[in-house]
């Protein structure tokens, strides 16, 4: 077959893959942040991610594009350091297991009030001009926002590990997640910490959204269910508590599910997924980047 | 102190809770709270009819623009005569969640609110799931829009006023290889919905009896990248693409579809019959076609009146999503009314066991044209109408009126 006709084939997969992978991957880093810290799985990160979506479908309503973005961004933030105040600090010293179910909580208590307010209705979400433009890279025609995703996610990423690796918060973030008691007797504020990781969890999570709903229009009260779990899936690929793992994890994920779509096997994209899932768990528990932990004694 | 701010909180969700289940109730059933007001003030018996549609999950928006026509007829015609005694009607709304889960409980609501005759469901699955709740209670029901030959198929209580799915998916195999020309269609259908793989099967079998090929293939619950789809149809020299699906998927596709300049034809089924496909496709280069039961300005005195109605009424035009259109599924939810009006005044009673009796005798001309049973409880349909979405204007051209 003809080289050029064999990649205008075939590229939509991939830059479909690749972009929903950007996009898994900064939802993806939201898990494995809070896990790293409060050895917590944060299951209501998907619907904070759905909220966002809400929230630029109801401000952009009245409000000009560019000011409604700034707004998601902010409240998105909000919402998510307002969770874990409300629902996972009271728990602090309970055992693990009372935050999780927590979490959850929280998790459906967001969908309802969503289902609530939308009548459970999809909303159609706004045109973001520049990068909802449709574009045609090497033939294959796509939105801008497809090349855009991949970009972005690596220059935040950059940015995010320049700052755990640099800044005085960064230091502390590391500390807490290697021993969560002692770094507190060394002067560490807990509280100023965890919240911090929240702040760069649902702020990720509102990036992710804007680029996820930009290329597919409509936002559910579910909407934010599928996204998250893949992305957790990735988080656990990856190695749960590495954030490189997890952005490796999103990419490999979304590229393989788009690759296995285009082969014809449409049906088991998902299943996919979740086999993937339990073959990690099973082979490496750990994941690719994980960490072995050493129990002392 | 920890004890008491806990039980302070728990009671504090519990009240929350009940609130919140109050005022729901007062935004899913406005005309329920009107009609009871009526009662009172016009001093007549009140006959019920259920009203078994979805009002949330993937099928909410159809479902609220079929209980619009209902809500109109009412508003039109809120008395019967009944064996020379007047009764008001009042229309008793349950959400089944578009969900096959949800929808027995539903339905058993319904039962126990004693309703004479229920109409619905929007979604031919969840219709399929409620069916036996009905039986048991001797209720008779009258499907409005569920397509699927299975609904009414070995049972004598279920009716229905519209046409079927293998009239549906031939008429519009049909369309696809002699008007489109189409040789090679692509089928997108979602995975373990009856509906959707009903009509796909049809279309199938229509299509290759004509000549022509199928590329079928499934998405799962929830999917929303549909790029690799129509790049697969695309690869595999697909002329059209068929997606009988529902307007949530629908909207994704269109949009997909017409960002990714696949510029295939999209035909699709009564769902899609929507103001949510209109907006997607307005502006954009899509050619959409759907099969459907009524087409806007098929008669002038219904759409002026509901049109007046939706406009007057803020609750209303939200139902149908923001504007004036009038959807089929509307048109047959008010016909389905004066079905159930027409069968009530011929079996001169309230009580179920009697309207059931007499439905497969009723004969009624409404918008949509002349509905009569057969034997199985179908409607006897020969027609449908093709549709096609107009990008420029966001209305829907009329095309042909298509038989098998």
């Amino acid at each position: 077959m003809n080289f050029a006709a064999f990649i205008q084939k075939n590229l939509p997969y991939i830059l479909a893959g690749i972009s929903v992978g950007g996009q898994y991957a900064l939802i993806a880093i939201g898990y494995t942040m809070v896990y790293g810290i409060l050895r917590l799985i944060n299951f209501a990160h998907g619907d904070i991610f759905m909220v966002a979506g809400l929230v630029m479908v109801y401000t952009s309503a009245s409000l000009p594009i560019y000011v409604a973005m700034p707004i998601v961004l902010v409240s998105t933030v909000i919402l998510g350091v307002l969770i874990e105040k409300l629902a996972y600090k009271p728990l602090r010293t309970a055992p693990r297991m009372s935050v999780m179910i927590s979490a959850i909580g929280v998790s459906y208590l967001i969908q309802n009030l969503a289902l609530y307010i939308t009548g459970g209705l999809p909303q159609t979400y706004p045109k973001i001009p520049y990068i909802s433009d449709t574009i045609s890279v090497f033939g294959a025609a796509t939105k801008r926002v497809t090349v855009i995703t991949p970009i972005l996610t690596l220059v935040l990423i950059v940015v995010l590990v320049l700052l755990i690796k640099y800044t005085k918060i960064g230091i502390a973030m590391r500390a807490v997640s290697k021993d969560f008691e002692t770094s507190q007797l060394m002067g560490v504020k807990i509280n100023k910490v965890i919240s911090m990781t929240f702040v760069i969890g649902s702020f990720l999570a509102a990036v992710g959204s804007l680029l996820y709903f930009t290329n597919y229009t409509s936002v559910m009260p579910t909407s934010g269910a599928m996204p998250g779990l893949k992305a957790f899936v990735a988080a656990v690929f990856g190695g749960i508590g590495s954030i490189p793992g997890a952005v490796v994890g999103a990419f490999i994920i979304g590229i393989c599910e788009n690759i296995i779509k285009g082969a014809g096997l449409t049906t088991f994209s998902d299943a996919f997924t979740f086999a993937l899932l339990i073959v990690i768990l099973c082979v490496k528990p750990t994941g690719i980047f994980g960490e072995k932990n050493i129990d002392k004694v | 102190m920890k004890k008491l701010l806990a039980l302070l909180l728990a009671a504090l969700l519990v009240f929350s809770l009940v609130a919140c289940g109050g005022s729901g109730d007062a935004t899913t059933d406005p005309s329920a709270s009107g009609e009871s007001s009526s009662d009172s003030a016009t001093g007549n018996d009140v006959v019920k009819i259920g009203v078994f549609e979805p009002q949330s999950g993937d099928n909410g928006a159809g479902g609220k623009q079929e209980i619009l026509g209902m809500q109109y007829a009412n508003h039109v015609a809120p008395t019967v005569e009944i064996g020379g005694k007047t009764y008001d009607v009042k229309l008793e709304i349950v959400d089944n969640e578009s969900s096959t889960d949800k929808a027995p409980t539903a339905a058993q609501t319904l039962v126990s609110a004693g309703v004479s005759v229920a109409l619905g469901s929007y979604g031919s699955s969840v219709a399929i799931a409620g069916s036996p709740v009905f039986q048991s209670a001797g209720i008779p029901a009258i499907g409005v829009t569920c397509t699927n030959p299975q609904v009414t198929e070995g049972n004598s209580h279920y009716f229905r006023i519209c046409f079927l799915d293998p009239f549906q998916g031939t008429v519009l195999a049909n369309y696809a290889f002699k008007e489109l020309k189409a040789k090679k269609a692509y089928i997108l259908a979602q995975l373990g919905n009856d509906y959707d793989q009903g009509l796909a099967n049809y279309f199938t079998k229509a299509f290759e009896a004509l000549g022509g090929t199928v590329v079928k293939e499934d998405f799962p619950e929830g999917n929303s990248d549909f790029t690799s789809y129509l790049t697969n149809a695309k690869n595999q020299n697909c002329e059209v693409i068929f997606s009988p699906t529902s307007i949530s998927y629908a909207q994704l596709i269109v949009e997909q579809s017409t960002s990714q300049g696949t510029g295939l034809p999209l035909l699709a089924s009564d769902t899609w019959d929507s103001n949510v496909i209109l907006k997607a496709a307005k502006g954009t280069d899509a050619k959409i076609y759907v099969t459907t039961f009524y087409q806007e300005g098929g008669n002038k005195e219904f759409d002026d009146g509901i049109k007046a109605w939706i406009n007057g009424d803020s609750q209303a035009k939200t139902n149908n999503g923001g504007d004036d259109t009038v959807a089929a599924v509307t048109a047959m939810g008010y016909d389905a009314y004066f079905v159930a009006l027409e069968a009530l005044k011929k079996a001169g009673s309230t009580a179920p066991a009697d309207v059931m009796k007499a439905l497969p005798s009723v004969s009624y001309t409404g918008v949509s044209g002349k509905i009569e049973f057969n034997e199985t409880g179908d409607a006897k349909r020969d027609t449908a109408f093709v549709k096609n979405a107009n990008t420029e204007t966001g209305a829907w051209d009329f095309v042909a009126e298509q038989g098998v």
